[in-house]
């Protein structure tokens, strides 16, 4: 696992830099519509369903289900699974889930976030509960 | 179970002001652009070329397909695989042109170039429209997919083609119970038309068992659920009426198209299950004035089975959920089965050029319409023919086109 390529860093922007913050404090933020009161995900400044500005941050638990996954057989960095996880809170969001036999992922399995290390703000993966 | 992407009251507000815009026939494409020339390219590997000269001698063999020569372009329609765009190709290929449109939603860029030259010509903004695909992904990586807003957010997961598509059937799977031997079927039935077809990259027949043993790439799906690689492209031209019926070759015109983007939509009932599909096709027919029992023969996007698969339901040839029944026992064969597709070979078997496959879909379909697909795969009275595909990543964000034809 040791030979596995570094993970980007996040570059972030004025519109994300709060999720990033909260990041390297092991703080899972999505944002929530205070006209609509819809939840989304990955974080926006305006409303991507009624187009308000009232939007807010808010800390998920980190915990969710696994709503569909692939696992790559082979890649330079070795076999790995991709999926949508969607959140307790509402919103779905692509990740890799990671520290558990890749062989046993279920849909409908319930997982939490995990956060992994690169040179800037760590990144989200998720792990099965 | 997966929700019905029509009834998503967000999204029927837009079908209602399409459906309203199809009632004004003025406003319509609908017989109002030909497709005059129509060119694959032979290669499938490449080394020995550019780029640039591989749009060049497509742009060459549709314009001598059509009749027409190099003077006669005054609109001109790339993608992402054009290299330098719409400038640098229109100074490379020495065009003199008045309309230009380098849209790139990927692999139905040249299904939506199609759409949007029909217009301009429908509104006079040029009347020979040459639309060029061509790229070496064999010799060299093409360049990176451009990311948007998402990147920090997804970009270190890997999405791949396989892992993508592979979250799609296996979500698919996990709600209707589709299975791999269905997706097989789709695979075998590109097989049995490949092996007509000369310049197929694959021209062996396959059976379902053989798709199965195949070794698995990206959970469901196995090696030969993939579509191949290659080198190569494909042009077309696009013009008007009067022009078309007076050069010699079978008209084919265009009587509808539609187009449209998906995405996870801030994560809010995330479904993998549809695509834009469901969008762009009842726009299309709508347009044409014709249902899915009109089509003859139907080029379908194939970079992997379960595109096939999910794009069939999308457009109503059978009910959400009920592809895998659909395909399978060689329903996709031509002379076998009830909707002939892709009889060139496809995706799977023949030519996939740049991982691009929009413009092959087109190219097959008008072959089909002029009578001139391969006898052992030609469907009979073919007169209406529909081609669509998606372009991007089709469990995140993509883009979807539809297009009718028909043989005047």
């Amino acid at each position: 696992m040791s030979d596995k390529p570094k993970l980007p860093s996040p570059q972030g922007n004025p519109e994300s830099k709060p999720f990033w913050d909260a990041a390297t404090q092991g703080k899972f933020l999505f944002k929530r519509c205070n006209a609509c009161k819809e939840p989304h995900y990955f974080p926006r400044a305006l409303c991507p369903f009624c187009f308000s500005d009232q939007t807010v941050w808010e800390e998920s638990k980190g915990e969710g289900k696994i709503y569909s996954y692939s696992l790559m057989r082979k890649s330079a960095a070795g076999p790995y699974a991709i999926g949508y996880v969607t959140l307790d809170e509402g919103p779905s969001l692509l990740t890799n889930f990671v520290d558990c036999d890749l062989q046993t992922l279920k849909i409908g399995q319930r997982v939490k976030v995990v956060w992994k290390p690169t040179d800037g703000a760590p990144l989200p993966f998720f792990t099965p509960i | 179970m997966a929700s019905d992407p029509l009834a998503i009251p967000r999204l029927t507000g837009q079908t209602i002001r399409w459906e309203k815009r199809q009632r004004r026939s003025d406003l319509s494409i609908k017989g109002k652009a030909y497709i005059a020339g129509a060119y694959e390219h032979p290669t499938r590997k490449a080394p020995d070329k550019s780029i640039a000269q591989l749009h060049a001698e497509v742009a060459k063999g549709a314009l001598e397909d059509a009749g027409l020569t190099k003077a006669d372009v005054d609109g001109y329609f790339c993608a992402g695989d054009a290299p330098g765009g719409a400038m640098a190709m229109v100074d490379y290929l020495g065009l003199k042109v008045k309309h230009f449109d380098s849209t790139d939603t990927g692999g139905c860029s040249y299904l939506v170039h199609l759409g949007h030259a029909a217009e301009a010509i429908a509104a006079g903004k040029c009347s020979v429209a040459l639309i060029t695909l061509a790229g070496k992904p064999l010799t060299a990586a093409p360049p990176p997919r451009a990311t948007g807003a998402e990147h920090d957010f997804e970009v270190a997961y890997n999405a791949t083609t396989h892992n993508i598509y592979g979250m799609c059937a296996m979500r698919h799977m996990h709600d209707f119970g589709t299975t791999s031997e269905q997706l097989a079927w789709i695979k075998v039935a590109a097989s049995h038309h490949a092996q007509y077809n000369p310049h197929a990259m694959l021209k062996d027949v396959v059976t379902v068992e053989d798709v199965l043993n195949s070794p698995m790439i990206s959970d469901p799906l196995h090696r030969m659920d993939c579509c191949v690689v290659t080198d190569g492209g494909g042009a077309l031209v696009v013009t008007t009426p009067e022009i078309a019926k007076s050069l010699k070759r079978p008209l084919v015109r265009l009587i509808g198209q539609g187009e449209a983007i998906k995405g996870p939509r801030g994560g809010e009932a995330l479904d993998l299950t549809y695509s834009a599909g469901v969008w762009s096709g009842p726009v299309a027919f709508a347009e044409a004035g014709v249902t899915v029992k009109d089509i003859k023969y139907a080029s379908i996007y194939d970079s992997f089975t379960i595109t096939v698969l999910m794009q069939l339901e999308d457009l109503g040839f059978c009910k959400k959920g009920e592809g895998g029944k659909f395909v399978a026992d060689g329903n996709l064969i031509s002379g076998v089965g009830k909707l002939p597709f892709n009889t060139d070979g496809g995706g799977l078997c023949s030519n996939h050029p740049v991982n691009r496959g929009g413009m092959t879909k087109i190219i097959e379909a008008v072959r089909q319409l002029r009578g001139e697909a391969h006898p052992k795969v030609q469907v009979p009275n073919c007169d209406i023919a529909l081609a669509h595909g998606t372009g991007g990543l089709l469990g995140v964000r993509h883009a979807a086109s539809t297009v009718i034809m028909e043989r005047v």
